[in-house]
């Protein structure tokens, strides 16, 4: 198998820190790890061309190193593109993920690479890539290379690869049918059987991991300052002018409230299979406080009330769409000039 | 930003950092079995809450 290996200046034996500003360079061999990349895939296979980029260069390059290699690698007419592994150094893996996602976007030929649970690059390509957790420590470099050589060979002949603990990768969201013997009732007790007795159980259903999400300083003069009303609930005007869907809304609304003083029932619809909708119609300052709010603001507790309150269905949304409205909304009230937000949801 | 919402486990695995306890899934600021005044008054103590909650840092 012919092979491109992608390689940061530090792995490519061209030196540290000092030298992370250099552009791509081409080796027509294999270069430090490549040997080893070599020696695990066995079979004849070769690197035929080693590409080292400064880990500087390549995160402000970005698109142009993306390109340099995607043509370096159909030039050489490769049958695998493995880029590190970049175990923990952030911006090895950030650039290595993407320069993967291009070559099997654009050349449609197995990639494989190697990083850290906590490299940057895991979150950003864990969906499209195979990334074999290598951990942090350099010194498991024949182990990582190993399984992102049997990871790379499945994929070469066509096969699947099977489950992410059985082949050393982080696991990529994606579900499988698979026949098993014992029903749901008979798997979970015997679930909490071994979790009684202090037995190893494996979960069906993994929990999504969350980042940290630093908490925005306070709003101490809420007197001063513009308040707005977001939902996840679902409520939209009656008639529903955006067509907002009751399930997997990819699109959110916002909707005028400036001349209001509290929610009636037959203005509004709610589009949401999550939850009983019926005591909201009957009353949406149940979900949107508009009533107790106003009456704060005309208090003067609460400066201003913005004129719009912000809608969406949070119901069985995939999470990068979830973050993407998140992002939307959040730089929606920004640019009205609202200071805080009160959240509802159901 | 407070985020209200009766399924607090659920805000705070995501990572928001200012939640309040809403009064249920149906209604995070409401409750149908009381009468409209006493709803409206649980409903501003729990709009206070999340202002009270904006003051603060976290």
């Amino acid at each position: 198998m012919k092979v491109v290996h992608y390689l940061n200046q530090f792995f490519g034996g061209l030196g540290a820190e000092e030298q992370a500003g250099i552009g791509p360079e081409i080796r027509g061999e294999a270069v430090g790890p490549g040997r080893l990349l070599e020696q695990v895939l066995g079979d004849g296979s070769t690197v035929v061309k080693t590409i080292i980029c400064g880990d500087n260069y390549a995160a402000e390059n970005l698109e142009s190193v993306m390109e340099t290699v995607v043509n370096e690698v159909r030039d050489s007419g490769a049958e695998l593109f493995v880029a590190g592994p970049c175990f923990v150094a952030g911006r090895y893996g950030v650039a290595a993920g993407a320069l993967c996602a291009a070559v099997q976007a654009e050349l449609g030929i197995p990639v494989v690479t190697g990083m850290g649970v906590e490299n940057p690059g895991v979150d950003l390509y864990r969906q499209e890539l195979y990334i074999v957790d290598s951990g942090e420590n350099v010194a498991e470099m024949r182990d990582v290379l190993t399984k992102m050589a049997a990871i790379a060979k499945v994929t070469a002949s066509g096969e699947d690869v099977g489950r992410p603990a059985e082949w050393g990768y982080i696991p990529r969201g994606i579900m499988k049918d698979e026949i098993v013997e014992e029903s749901a009732a008979v798997r979970l007790a015997n679930m909490i059987v071994a979790k009684t007795q202090g037995q190893p159980y494996e979960t069906e259903l993994t929990q999504t991991g969350f980042e940290p999400i630093p908490a925005p300083p306070a709003v101490t003069d809420l007197s001063n300052a513009t308040v707005a009303i977001v939902t996840d609930g679902g409520l939209v005007p009656a008639g529903n002018p955006d067509n907002m869907p009751a399930i997997a809304s990819t699109i959110w609304g916002s909707y005028d409230i400036a001349t209001v003083d509290n929610l009636e029932g037959e203005d509004y619809e709610v589009y949401h299979r999550g939850y009983d909708n019926r005591h909201v119609l009957n009353d949406p300052d149940r979900l949107v406080p508009v009533d107790v709010l106003k009456e704060l603001e005309k208090a003067g507790e609460v400066g201003k009330v913005y004129e719009q309150f912000l809608s969406m269905t949070g119901l069985a949304n995939p999470l990068a769409n979830s973050r993407r409205i998140g992002q939307e909304i959040a730089e929606n009230l920004k640019s009205a000039g609202v200071d805080a937000v009160i959240l509802t949801s159901t | 930003m407070a985020q209200v919402t009766a399924v607090t486990p659920v805000a705070k695995m995501v990572g928001s950092n200012r939640v309040i306890q809403g009064k249920g899934i149906v209604y995070p600021l409401g409750d149908a079995e009381l009468d409209a005044e006493e709803e409206k008054d649980l409903r501003r103590s729990i709009v206070r809450q999340a202002l009270e909650a904006l003051k603060t840092e976290v």
